[in-house]
């Protein structure tokens, strides 16, 4: 209820945020095209009509699940965008893996040994990633590992395969190496969040009384670590990380535009240079989507996880 | 001495020290006792006084900053202060287990009761799961928990305070330890089931011949079970000895105060003597004896710490002005 009363009201945000953005009249008309043709041109993108019709046509289309056609294209926004989909999906998703994948043990590492040099050495690095902004760092690793060590490639995204009826490029080294850099660069922001978050849940839980019970009971610290540690802190990880998803899919527009990797963060960045608005919205309509999905998931993980979370609680 | 005589528990001048930045924190300091097969030993002293300190020690599961200082902790002859993390491992749960004070605290939020049970009887040796899980259906059942069966599917957090603490218990019980070093197990309980839990454990000591240390602050229970007794102030043994011997006559002036702060029947109408003053910090301890400044019969011999003095039957008194039998209350009947 609540999710579809959100979808709403950034639809129309969204919508009208668009078209205060600019004239897309004056980047499509060519300059020697006549004010007649001008005009007919207006006309058939609808954009001679008030901005209330404009936008009571674009909901009523959209509830049909059409968002319009692109400008440029002249074919549906959608399926142009949902064609780009799998792209970003398969660079996100393999940015959020490497950040759990060396996130969390980083992160438990430093937290269970806060004064070796090894952890202190994992917290710098984690502000590195923190603060230099992606871009820079994305520009950085094609000059090192694709200009002047020539072992990875800079651009494109290589093989795919389909694969479920998507078009996947993990599975094949060229589309491997292909994926690699931009999906590192990608993660570096997420790897570093997991890290503190690991490290700040592991020093929290490592005091509480159960792990001292955990050891009375002659535990082995393997298994306090990777059972009674991780669990709990795999709560809070999990939560944000789930919450940070959609912020992954929004933000590899940087990524996708440095790398030029195809997937529709690219899509947009071109779109928005010709004021291609359907595109626009169509993009935006579906990160606000996303993210009501991605919440949706992250209560269902999070009442998994956490058992005094009931799912009930949730539904409410 | 033949090995069945020796005692199961013996403590020889454990200290051990907080290192804190305020400067050493003497939680237990110079400590000596012992328990034998299936004897009760109570241990009181009011909050602060390091008795849970001198437990964790015994399981050796002191934390930073703190550290065993020097001292010798003999399980059956074997000094746990020297013996290495594995073995000490190998021991905790197995031979040696503890119940900890605070029973909201010590069972894992996230994992269910049998999870926590059944991992503490495998940690120990190789049994089948169902077998483990049996095992803890029947301990939870001796400890008083209903519908055994169900509550191990449950959370802890579905379980009110008592029931956890008798969990904590049972979790303690799972495999027949030669010794449990109890930190106030019964304060969370009503008096119903504290009785059926001390009948448990009764049983146990007398049966299997477990050694039990009993930290409270309620004497009343230690009179009803312990053996022997003794009592700490501020990190140090001020008299110990037999229970009945210690509280028909305590020759320590604290001693005397502690009990006769426990209200009793036959002193009904008489207000409740209280010890002056406060527990001292143990930042900032006085010189000397450390409970001078609150003892009614402090003279200026007390500014050097009294040494152990052995009385007669195995007592002991650190006290340079101890109270002859004649001014004590009793505590029994
Ligand atoms: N982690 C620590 N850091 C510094 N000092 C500590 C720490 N743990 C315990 N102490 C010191 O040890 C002293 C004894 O504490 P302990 O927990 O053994 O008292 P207790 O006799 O069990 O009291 P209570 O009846 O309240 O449980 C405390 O007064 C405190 O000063
Ligand atoms: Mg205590």
């Amino acid at each position: 209820m609540q999710s579809a009363l959100v979808v709403v009201i950034m639809s129309f945000i969204v919508f009208s945020g668009v078209f205060l953005v600019g004239d897309p009249v004056e980047i499509l008309v060519s300059d020697d095209a006549d004010q007649e043709e001008r005009e007919m041109m207006i006309k058939s993108m609808g954009l001679d009509k008030p901005f209330l019709v404009q936008y009571g046509i674009f909901i009523s289309k959209a509830v049909r699940g059409d968002l319009g056609d692109s400008f440029v294209f002249q074919e549906p926004a959608l399926l142009l965008i949902l064609d780009r989909m799998p792209a970003t999906m398969e660079l996100a998703v393999v940015a959020l893996l490497i950040a759990i994948i060396f996130g969390i043990p980083l992160g438990v590492w430093a937290g269970l040994k806060p004064e070796s040099l090894a952890s202190k050495s994992i917290m710098t690095g984690s502000i590195l990633g923190f603060s230099l902004p992606t871009f820079w760092v994305g520009i950085m690793m094609i000059l090192l590992f694709a200009v002047l060590l020539g072992w990875l490639p800079s651009t494109g995204r290589g093989d795919v395969q389909i694969i479920l009826g998507m078009p996947i490029s993990v599975f094949s080294w060229d589309g491997f190496s292909h994926v690699l850099m931009p999906a590192v660069n990608l993660a570096l922001f997420k790897l570093s969040m997991v890290i503190r978050l690991a490290r700040a849940g592991t020093r929290e839980v490592m005091h509480q009384d159960y792990i001292k019970f955990a050891r009375a009971k002659g535990l082995k610290e393997s298994r306090i670590i990777l059972v009674h540690v991780l669990k709990n802190i795999l709560i809070p990880v999990v939560t944000v990380l789930g919450l940070e998803f959609g912020g992954l899919v929004a933000f590899s527009v940087v990524t996708e535009t440095v790398f030029a990797w195809p997937g529709m963060g690219k899509l947009l960045i071109d779109s928005i240079g010709l004021l291609d608005r359907p595109i626009i919205v169509a993009y935006l309509m579906i990160i606000v989507f996303l993210f009501v999905f991605i919440n949706l998931v992250v209560d269902i993980c999070y009442s998994i996880l956490d058992p005094r979370v009931r799912l009930e609680d949730i539904k409410s | 001495m033949s090995f069945s005589d020796s005692p199961t528990l013996e403590v020889k001048d454990l200290k051990t020290y907080f290192f804190t930045k305020g400067g050493i924190a003497r939680a237990v300091d110079g400590v000596s006792f012992s328990v034998g097969r299936g004897k009760v030993l109570g241990l009181v002293g009011e909050s602060g006084s390091g008795k849970t300190v001198t437990g964790f020690s015994i399981l050796g599961l002191v934390d930073e900053p703190g550290r065993i200082v020097s001292g010798e902790i003999l399980y059956r002859g074997e000094n746990l202060v020297s013996a290495s993390m594995g073995r000490m491992r190998e021991l905790r749960g197995l031979n040696i287990s503890m119940i900890f004070q605070d029973p909201m605290m010590t069972l894992n939020p996230v994992l269910r009761i049998d999870t926590q049970m059944i991992e503490a009887i495998q940690a120990h040796e190789k049994i089948s799961k169902d077998d483990a899980r049996q095992r803890a259906r029947d301990v939870l059942g001796q400890v008083g928990i209903a519908s055994p069966d169900e509550r191990l599917r449950a959370y802890p957090h579905q379980f009110s305070g008592g029931m956890r603490q008798r969990v904590a218990i049972a979790i303690a019980l799972l495999n027949k330890p030669d010794l449990i070093v109890a930190d106030e197990p019964t304060t969370a309980l009503d008096v119903t089931i504290q009785g059926q839990i001390l009948y448990e454990v009764q049983k146990l000591c007398s049966q299997t011949g477990t050694a039990l240390i009993w930290i409270t602050h309620d004497l009343s229970v230690v009179a009803g079970l312990a053996d022997d007794i003794c009592v700490m102030y501020a990190g140090r043994i001020v008299e110990q000895g037999s229970v009945n011997s210690v509280l028909d006559n305590p020759r320590h002036p604290y001693t005397h105060g502690l009990i006769s702060s426990v209200p009793s029947r036959n002193r009904r109408g008489v207000p409740l003597a209280q010890i002056p003053g406060m527990a001292p910090s143990l930042l900032k301890l006085p010189k000397g004896c450390s409970f001078g400044p609150r003892c009614p019969q402090v003279t200026a011999d007390c500014g050097i710490i009294p040494n152990i003095s052995m009385l007669d039957k195995g007592r002991q008194l650190r006290c340079h002005n101890p109270l002859d039998a004649l001014v004590s209350p009793k505590l029994k009947d």
